[in-house]
């Protein structure tokens, strides 16, 4: 050894030979300059994988759009969309798949820009091992931290450092060494259990597959020695079991299987199982397959199946093993990788999918993000995309999970957007919160229903959104004095009674926005809870809040009235003179001028213009006798 | 409750094994989240490999969905047997789909050209199919391996309303957390054989035992040699051009489609085994035999945001 390199790591040695060894999943991180695709072509190329019409291909290619004059550009074997082959950039993940005698492999390939963060987290979230590459001639860059960083953050345990290009350095051992102990000190807090500097070159094949004569110096395994040895082991099998129940398989009335892929552990008929939601306990019955029963599965296995007793599961649900259980909460800490351009907000919902469970969630708190490439923490309100954070987050009911150091299959969720469904989020549970779950489970002696039968009508929120001056306030108080007159209890929330107390300390940005109809969502939630009528008057603009408010009481509780009037009447209106001050710039983010409004597509009752205030209130009474929230 | 292949069954490798759980589960994942999901089935290899994975992830249940067969009229006659012994065999329900408009027009692969060919007995016909139905997922054999283009295909790979495939705007997919969650009209194109390569596929067919189409198996039959490949007239559609015979050779085919768009190779592999060793040294990519794919440049590219699969 040599090196010097291998000094606070553990190697396995190359070559070992023997049994089978389970498939190895990597993924190559580095920017284009740093020969990554080359490097993967190479790795094709000499494991003879590709094939004559494919380098007839390439032959053609590499005269078209190489860089390498006339040699063969192996990087064109693998950049695969047509935009990024022209534009020499590799802006997504793709999946190569190799294999020599000993080891089959997956290679994620995935882009090295900072703009492309999620495309390798994402590529990350399913390998074992990484190889990051650094050029000779450049040593350890900010990118270099940056790609570690995520690799260690995604729960990627061995690192390969590919130090390339070492043919343009003269195949010097002395740069190498200085690299390898450059990056060794940076990557001492990354907690990577085995880190293994290679120096190699791409572009002719040094130390790759082929071991290479211009590097006496250097010791240690060629890259696919290494790789073809590496154990990766993650011991999912030897951890608690997990079950998360994937679909009910009811053939007829006399089987009852939950179907599923163990998440970990291992399981065998007569073990004892809970239902992590609700703690009910049975014994597994039978480990049901197409192939026959099985005495035993493991982690990674797709089966089916039955218990002894009859206790209620659904999909979402979590078996777990009785006498090691994950936990159960609704608020838990995690670090949170944002991928979509709109930006996280805290207080907006999203759907959360953990597991196979879907559950609406949001985030609490953004107590920072990360700069990933100074690895410093920095104070922030919103996530942007390719931004991660560290949240605390809120779930509209308990969900089972284990920290993801723990076990990345129980540990890791994804954020959906509710609107465009896009993949917003994707997240990794460091622990729970438990403070919350004790707050959450205060049983009440009087309750909801008490208090509505003493009052003699339902409760509900009437949520009056519409543009500013669109005469949402007069409405409302319309309706309020009728209600009243009726007898109901009732209660008025506005913008003005709310913003001058309880929501003293928010602007009008977006952020500010979401979070002053969450607070006001919760009172009124509460003032629901109290058996009242509560009048809530906002401009509310964004659907998502709006959505939020609605679910946060019973179905049938909220009921959304859309003040449509056009902007054009509103701006003529201008009953406090804001149109014409935002108009000249004196007041930001004012809706329908330099804010958004989206219209509702589903409010209970639409109120137009023409009908005026009194006849307006008429229609929003009648609907709530409709709904039977008022019955007189 | 023991099946009939139980027998025959060979041990899978470790390998084989988990790709055939995670096919499984992706298969369970999309009956638990989907309303109508449907399974593309070309009768190939590839098909007969998810169909396969079907029977047993849904075991002892049935695959609750049918099988959708868009037939071109200008499959291999042995295709077509083929295709309806499985169903029978299986008791899967199967749905055929041939596009109307094409065959009024008159549209065929040696006068039409390839690409309108596919891109109206393929492609539209496919979209019509799903829109008729109105499946909201369907389960298509491709694989990650066989194409650059598919390189980068999602494994639910979401469609907009029209079935367009956007590339540049793909769901990002992370672990095994699929995101099913689609608006009206939109769809999802699922792809079970993700991570198997064609070795992967030859080899779980081996231990499986499960049935081919014998076009696959090395046998005398009648080819023309046309543009340096072997075409097979499997019937008198396929018009002799001056100076072109019909032979008898020892022939197989890699990858079945049109049979005037799908080229022979020369072999004498006749078994299962004998396939799996001419593919360890073989020098040619699996598609090569497709004429489809060569049509123009990033040509799969192009074909997959019309809609193809």
């Amino acid at each position: 050894m040599t090196s010097g390199a291998h000094t606070e790591v553990t190697v396995s040695p190359a070559g070992a030979g023997g049994p089978e060894k389970a498939l190895l999943r990597f993924l190559t991180c580095g920017s284009v300059d740093d020969g990554k695709s080359t490097l993967i072509g190479r790795l094709l190329y000499d494991t003879q994988l590709i094939l004559e019409d494919q380098l007839t291909v390439l032959e053609r290619d590499s005269r078209r759009h190489g860089t390498t004059g006339a040699e063969l550009d192996l990087a064109l074997l693998v950049d695969g969309l047509q935009a990024e082959r022209e534009q020499g950039i590799t802006i997504d993940v793709a999946y190569r798949y190799f294999s020599t005698a000993r080891r089959a492999f997956i290679v994620a390939d995935t882009p090295g820009h900072e703009q492309y963060t999620r495309n390798m987290a994402t590529g990350a979230s399913n390998c074992q091992a990484a190889v990051i590459l650094i050029d000779a001639r450049k040593g350890v860059l900010t990118q270099t931290r940056r790609h570690s960083y995520i690799c260690s953050l995604l729960g990627i345990k061995h690192v390969v450092l590919a130090v390339n290009k070492i043919d343009l350095v003269d195949f010097s051992g002395e740069r190498f060494h200085h690299i390898v102990a450059d990056y060794l000190g940076f990557a001492k807090a990354l907690e990577f259990s085995s880190i293994t500097p290679i120096p190699l070159s791409a572009r002719y094949g040094d130390n790759v597959i082929r071991r290479s004569g211009h590097m006496r110096w250097y010791e240690g395994p060629t890259l696919i020695e290494h790789l073809e040895s590496l154990d990766v082991g993650e011991g999912l099998e030897e951890k608690p079991f997990r079950f998360p129940v994937q679909w009910v398989n009811r053939p007829d009335l006399d089987f009852r299987g939950f179907s599923g892929t163990v998440a970990s552990g291992r399981v065998r008929p007569g073990d004892r199982v809970v239902v992590a939601g609700s703690g009910r306990e049975s014994t597994v019955a039978r480990i049901v397959t197409a192939d026959g029963d099985l005495s035993e599965a493991c982690a990674g296995d797709a089966v089916t199946l039955t218990l002894a007793d009859e206790v209620d599961v659904a999909r979402g649900d979590v078996l777990a093993q009785s006498d090691s259980r994950p936990e159960v909460v609704d608020q838990f800490a995690a670090q949170v990788l944002w991928m979509i351009e709109e930006p996280m907000l805290p207080g907006r919902s999203y759907l959360m999918r953990i597991g196979t469970r879907f559950v609406p969630a949001r985030v609490t708190s953004l107590k920072h993000k990360t700069d990933v490439n100074t690895l410093e923490h920095i104070a922030a309100k919103t996530l942007q995309l390719n931004e991660i954070g560290f949240c605390n987050l809120g779930t509209a009911s308990p969900v089972a999970f284990d920290a993801y150091p723990e076990n990345r299959e129980t540990g890791a969720f994804v954020l959906i957007d509710r609107f465009t469904h896009a993949t917003a989020g994707a997240g990794m549970i460091s622990f729970g919160l438990r403070r919350a779950t004790n707050i959450h489970r205060q049983a009440l002696l009087v309750d909801k229903s008490a208090r509505t039968r003493l009052n003699g009508h339902r409760p509900a929120i009437l949520w009056f959104t519409g543009l500013s001056g669109s005469g949402k306030s007069t409405i409302a108080n319309i309706v309020e004095r009728e209600l009243h007159a009726l007898g109901a209890h009732t209660y008025m929330l506005d913008g003005d009674n709310v913003r001058h107390g309880l929501n003293r300390d928010l602007g009008f940005t977006d952020v500010d926005r979401v979070e002053n109809i969450r607070r006001v969502g919760e009172v009124a939630k509460l003032f629901v809870d109290a058996g009242a009528i509560v009048l809530c008057s906002f401009i509310s603009p964004f659907r998502a809040e709006r959505r939020m408010v609605r679910e946060l009481v019973d179905a049938g509780e909220f009921v959304e009235v859309f003040v449509d009037t056009p902007i054009e009447e509103c701006k003529r209106r201008d009953p406090k003179g804001l149109y014409a001050r935002a108009l000249e710039g004196k007041i930001k983010n004012f809706t329908g001028i330099d804010s958004p409004y989206e219209a509702p597509e589903s409010a209970e009752v639409v109120l137009e213009t023409r009908d005026g205030p009194e006849r307006a209130a008429r229609h929003v009474l009648d609907a709530l006798r409709e709904q039977h929230i008022i019955t007189y | 409750m023991t099946t009939t292949t139980t027998l025959s069954r060979m041990q899978l490798s470790q390998h084989l094994k988990r790709l055939e759980s995670e096919s499984i589960g992706i298969l369970r994942e999309v009956v638990a989240e989907f309303r109508n999901p449907v399974m593309l089935y070309s009768i190939g290899k590839d098909s007969g490999v998810m169909l396969h994975l079907a029977l047993k992830a849904f075991y002892p249940s049935k695959p609750p969905f049918p099988l959708l067969h868009v037939d071109t009229t200008w499959k291999f006659r042995d295709m077509i047997r083929h295709r309806d012994e499985i169903a029978a065999r299986y008791g899967v329900k199967l749905l055929v789909h041939t596009n109307p408009e094409g065959v009024a027009r008159g549209i065929n692969p040696i006068t039409s050209g390839s690409q309108l060919h596919t891109q109206v007995m393929k492609t539209e016909a496919l979209k019509q199919a799903l829109d008729q139905w109105g499946f909201d997922a369907a389960f298509g054999g491709a694989r990650r391996d066989e194409e650059k283009s598919r390189a980068k295909e999602r494994i639910f790979s979401f469609r907009s309303a029209g079935h367009v495939w956007d590339p540049r705007n793909q769901r990002p997919e992370l672990w095994s957390l699929y995101n099913t969650k689609i608006s009206q009209g939109e769809t999802i194109r699922v792809f079970p054989l993700s991570n198997w390569t064609e070795l992967d596929i030859w080899q779980y067919t081996r231990a499986e035992n499960i049935p081919v189409v014998p076009l696959y198996f090395a046998a005398p039959r009648p080819v023309v040699e046309r543009d340096g490949q072997l075409i097979m007239r499997d019937d008198e559609r396929l018009p002799l051009r001056a100076g072109e015979s019909v032979q008898m050779r020892m022939v197989r085919f890699r990858s079945l489609g049109c049979y005037p768009l799908s080229a022979a190779i020369e072999s004498t592999a006749a078994t299962l085994d004998d396939i799996i060793a001419e593919m360890l040294a073989m020098r040619t990519s699996e598609r090569s035999g497709r004429l489809i794919d060569s049509d123009e440049a990033a040509s799969m590219e192009k074909k997959k945001r019309d809609g193809y699969f």
